[in-house]
């Protein structure tokens, strides 16, 4: 359980520094920007207590708005990405089937099961995202195309770190 | 009560959701100062663009007020050129304010009824003596001359229309100042006259402007039309040129009196003449 614990902490500074000092600086044609720290909310465990969910999304939304500057864009998008999240994870996974608090990492679930929730997620998460940014309906198409590119380019990252973490060994 | 806990309870990540949601998107509203303006904007967006298209609308039904006003305008401004004054040199040693004095007045007309297709036709203005016009009075409008008043009643008048057998306009051409008589041309075309009586030294060329004289009714310099044709007729006094009419009568909107105050006077002195003789 404290392992859990500390291993999400670091997971959480780790993406938080990966997202501000790294990729804040990746614009690719200012089209493709990569929101890699949602990356924290997906892999939480699937036993956490909703209330709990939501405030963790919250404040790693608030987190990434404080460096980028917006505050409550961020929070706002993972607010929804948690509740998306729920749906997902109540729709397509049996809980009691767990133990040892299992997380819906790439190694324990398996690549395809792993790829929808991610894409789903990041799709979610990045159309509310860009178009509260925007809020407008007029440059309807360019946020459109803001969207889809970057939400390849951020599921693409985080298979890369599934990967990169991956342990095959760690199904029980 | 116990329903609606256990609900609350059911749907619980919807009501956190609501709950934050609402919270970030508040958040977002408060502290970001353009989403703060465009949340009031983007709604100004549409209805500023309703006001514009009702505007557009009601601009298009009142055209007609906005014609009239334009027309009114016109004439106000045709009252303060100054070919419309009289350049009264002889009071100026004894008042030295005044040098001009007003001797053409204008007064906007509507035309109400119009023909051009007739041997001698006319045209009714909705102007009459009420608004100070007289029998004889010239009336112009932006393009040239129209005619010369021929009766008058209290708030219409009928014009004499230029297309008309018995209107002659003493014409000039434009560049070389010689004068002649402008009427109707013989063939019942609304857009061309004839210009008569221009003395045979002179060398008009096709394309000259052909303008009032200020012998008669009208200012000087009033536009009547272009030569197009010359009929060099050789050992005659006089020369006849065709002209094209600058005026299209077909479509005749807005009209301009113009009163010469010294018209009277003029017309008293040359009929005095005339009988002397």
């Amino acid at each position: 359980m404290s392992r859990t614990i500390i291993i999400n902490f670091i997971r959480f500074v780790v993406l938080i520094f990966v997202q501000v000092f790294l990729l804040k600086n990746i614009t690719l044609y200012n089209l493709s920007i990569p929101y890699l720290y949602i990356l924290f909310i997906l892999l939480l465990p699937f036993e956490i207590p909703n209330i709990l969910l939501f405030v963790l999304a919250f404040v790693m939304g608030l987190s990434i708005d404080a460096f980028y500057d917006t505050p409550g864009l961020h929070a706002a998008a993972c607010t929804l990405l948690a509740l998306v999240r729920i749906i997902f994870i109540s729709l397509t996974v049996q809980k009691d089937g767990f133990d040892n608090d299992p997380e819906p990492t790439l190694s324990v679930m398996g690549f395809r099961w792993f790829l929808t929730y991610a894409t789903i997620l990041t799709l979610f998460h990045h159309f509310f995202l860009f178009n509260l940014e925007v809020f407008r309906f007029s440059e309807i198409q360019y946020t459109f195309s803001r969207f889809i590119l970057s939400s390849v380019f951020t599921v693409f990252l985080m298979l890369v770190t599934g990967l990169l973490f991956f342990r095959r060994k760690e199904r029980k | 009560m116990r329903n609606l806990l256990a609900f609350i309870t059911r749907y619980n990540a919807f009501f956190l959701f609501l709950i934050f949601e609402i919270g970030a998107l508040f958040i977002y509203v408060k502290y970001n100062s353009f989403q703060k303006a465009t949340f009031l904007n983007s709604a100004n967006e549409v209805t500023g663009n309703l006001y514009a298209r009702r505007q557009q609308l009601e601009s298009y039904l009142y055209l007609q007020d906005e014609n009239d006003r334009l027309a009114r305008e016109n004439a106000q401004l045709r009252n303060q050129l100054k070919s419309s004054f009289y350049v009264d040199t002889f009071t100026r040693r004894k008042v030295t304010d005044t040098i001009y004095k007003q001797q053409y007045q204008y007064t906007v007309a509507k035309v109400i009824n119009n023909s051009v297709n007739k041997r001698n036709n006319y045209i009714t203005i909705d102007r009459g003596s009420k608004d100070g016009i007289a029998k004889g009075d010239g009336v112009i409008c932006s393009e040239g001359v129209v005619g010369i008043v021929s009766f008058v009643d209290q708030h219409y008048s009928v014009v004499q229309s230029f297309l008309h057998t018995d209107t002659k306009v003493s014409a000039m051409l434009a560049d070389n100042k010689a004068v002649g008589t402008l009427l109707w041309a013989d063939d019942l075309d609304s857009h061309k006259a004839l210009l008569r009586d221009v003395t045979n030294n002179i060398k008009p060329h096709i394309g000259e402007r052909v303008v009032t004289s200020g012998y008669s009714l009208w200012p000087v310099g009033i536009p009547l039309g272009k030569v197009t044709n010359l009929h060099p007729k050789t050992g005659g006094f006089f020369l006849n040129m065709e002209v094209a009419l600058s005026v299209d009568f077909n479509r005749l909107q807005y009209v301009n009196v113009v009163t010469n105050k010294f018209a009277k006077e003029q017309a008293g002195l040359e009929a005095q003449q005339k009988k002397d003789e």
